[in-house]
């Protein structure tokens, strides 16, 4: 009796474990051209490993062509939802049809796609706008009302993250007149533009008329800080530095007191899709088309060392 | 007993068939119609490529400019497509006769100025990658009603697979250069230019007509694999299909032809392209090695392919040589 009753009690136990390694991802990665996306992709194996899914991953190398070859041979393979982050933007419908045929969901991660809504299950991307005006906002909040000349360094010309964030910042700084951009270049998303960028300005404008650096992503910020101390500045006091995506060295930047504030554009992508996913598979709860991530603000009163620990080994 | 020449062929089929069997082994499901109908529709632009390829190398020699010319024809079909009213049918016509004018002008440079095709062909893939990015930078997307019915075109196997019309026009292509290559005089040239250019003109074939037309029709087919290319993506995108030409490369060789030309058959590269495709399909089953396995894999094949060769044509030397002097017929 006791022993039917162990084994009952084990199997009641096991029972969710064994249904839920049962379930196959397939994970369409981009590349790894950045140190973000190998992050990305070592939370998404994190993540699955965390849940006991089995995450079929294929790395597509830059090429649309593999990624629609990956996706074909997830759905022939039958597994039970796909992650895709897509290369470009078009020619995604034929395939995505397919899936959808075969009742596979789909569903995108940090990009989207110009295809039907109906072909995806939903999209987990940041909003690089609102990522802008945290930033804004917390300088904002920051300054408190004294008068602040601001210098900033955009992304790449053009591209989609530099325009947004830049609307972004503007935007949470436009209710405040006594914020003002007086300097915007781009610095090209590098740490060797970073640098010289904010070189020219600290010539142009004179260091002491300074007393804010926006920059649209973390590499530009160590870039500057680095450019800040070799004019005999003090990064962080003289110059207060605001940048988004918080990556390992801007969070030692920060603990080391370099660095005021970094918005993270989190790596965390798998999660919320996850979280999606299984209740969709369970319940057939659909969820919303698009899924935010979060933008958390980091600044001197967070433990950025301790962050700073994790973020290290996830390969950024 | 078996021709030697006919041996890489069979060893290529074989090579696919075990290959197969054990992959079909690993994961029962890559029997499946689908598993079939995505090789025949994913490979198809590499595959048209490769066939023109496969003429060149016959020829003995070699042509870099497949890659751009792919990303050239569809950035120019999804501009012209964006920019004026043209039916996608004649944009289709005038982009293969400026792919096939450019292949026929290299072909022409090799054979008049005696250039090596090598050269010839690399300053044409800069010029291909060039006009591609001149044309546009941005990938333009194509949203032509013809162009969407044409990717709506497909038979679909009682499993789920959906053989769609880029894997049935891959096909065609093939059974095309099969006839072209081994039952018409312009084939019987390729072969002859292969085995040497000084007997090939001795014997009286006309080298600078079939150098041209070789080139003509390799040019040609990468124009046509750029518009299957462009309807599979739905775009034209200057930085598209980068390296296909190695790719090509790759698949003839592993589909028995001789690299140094003469030795070969196009249905080899067929099996190669599919060789090929299902090393990819493979990875993505298995889900857990890098995509770069892709590419070790492929060295390897292509290592043991030219080491096969190397032996081969060794192995024939050796038993021509007590022949040699005398006039024997062959």
């Amino acid at each position: 009796m006791t022993l039917k009753a162990t084994l009952l009690a084990g199997a009641v136990a096991l029972a969710p474990m064994a249904a839920a390694a049962d379930m196959t991802i397939g994970f369409s990665q981009i590349g790894s051209e950045s140190g973000w996306r190998a992050a990305e992709t070592t939370v998404t194996r994190q993540q699955a490993e965390s849940r006991g899914i089995e995450l079929k991953f294929a790395d597509a190398q830059q090429k649309q062509e593999n990624q629609i070859k990956a996706l074909r041979g997830f759905i022939a393979q039958g597994v039970d939802g796909i992650l895709l982050a897509p290369v470009v933007a078009t020619g995604w419908d034929d395939v995505l049809e397919e899936a959808k045929e075969a009742d596979i969901p789909v569903i995108l991660m940090d990009r989207m796609v110009d295809a039907d809504k109906s072909l995806y299950l939903t999209a987990v991307t940041s909003d690089l706008v609102h990522e802008g005006r945290v930033a804004g906002e917390w300088l904002a909040e920051e300054m408190a009302g004294e008068p602040c000349r601001i210098v900033e360094l955009q992304g790449t010309t053009g591209s989609s993250p530099a325009i947004d964030r830049k609307t972004g910042f503007e935007q949470g700084i436009a209710d405040h007149d006594n914020l003002e951009i007086v300097r915007s270049q781009t610095g090209d998303f590098t740490r060797a533009q970073g640098k010289v960028v904010m070189e020219s300005f600290l010539k142009a404008e004179g260091g002491e008329n300074i007393c804010a650096l926006y920059a649209h992503n973390d590499d530009m910020a160590v870039g500057a800080i680095q450019a800040i101390k070799e004019a005999g500045l003090t990064p962080g006091e003289d110059i207060r530095i605001v940048a988004i995506d918080a990556v390992p060295d801007a969070h030692l930047a920060i603990a080391n007191g370099e660095m005021n504030a970094t918005i993270e554009l989190t790596p965390n992508m798998a999660g919320p899709a996850l979280d999606a996913l299984e209740a969709y598979l369970a319940s057939g709860t659909e969820p919303e088309k698009w899924i935010q991530t979060e933008s958390r603000l980091y600044t001197g009163a967070d433990d950025n060392m301790a962050v700073y620990e994790e973020k290290k080994s996830l390969g950024y | 007993m078996i021709r030697s020449t006919s041996l890489p062929l069979i060893v290529t089929l074989v090579t696919f068939v075990i290959a197969y069997a054990l992959c079909a082994s690993a994961y029962p499901a890559m029997l499946s119609s689908r598993v079939v109908a995505n090789l025949l529709t994913d490979n198809a632009f590499l595959g048209i490529a490769a066939v023109g390829m496969t003429f060149v190398i016959l020829s003995g020699g070699i042509d870099l400019s497949v890659g751009s010319v792919i990303a050239f024809t569809g950035v120019f079909l999804a501009v012209v497509l964006r920019d004026t009213s043209l039916h996608p049918l004649a944009a289709f016509a005038l982009v293969l006769a400026l792919t096939a004018g450019f292949g026929a002008a290299m072909g022409a440079v090799i054979h008049f100025l005696e250039m090596p095709a090598f050269i010839v062909t690399l300053a044409g893939m800069f010029l291909a990658r060039g006009a591609a990015y001149v044309l546009s930078v941005d990938s333009v997307p194509i949203t032509h009603e013809f162009c969407d019915w044409l990717q709506d075109i497909y038979w679909k196997a009682p499993s789920g697979g959906r053989f769609r019309l880029a894997g049935g026009v891959m096909v065609a292509v093939f059974l095309g250069a099969i006839l072209v290559a081994h039952r018409t005089r312009f084939g019987q040239n390729v072969y002859a230019i292969g085995g040497g250019a000084r007997t090939a003109r001795l014997m009286g074939v006309p080298l600078a007509r079939t150098t041209i037309g070789i080139y003509a029709i390799s040019g040609g087919l990468s124009g046509l694999a750029g518009i299957v290319f462009a309807l599979y993506t739905s775009a034209g995108y200057s930085l598209a299909a980068v390296g296909v030409e190695l790719d090509a490369i790759a698949a003839v060789v592993i589909g028995g032809t001789l690299l140094t030309g003469g030795s070969g058959f196009v249905a080899g590269t067929f099996f190669g392209i599919l060789i090929m495709g299902l090393i990819q399909t493979y990875i993505v089953f298995d889900g857990t090695l890098s995509s770069w396995w892709t590419k070790i894999v492929i060295g390897a094949l292509l290592f043991t392919f030219i080491l096969l060769q190397k032996g081969l044509t060794w192995a024939t030397t050796i038993r021509r040589r007590p022949a040699a002097g005398s006039p024997t017929p062959s």
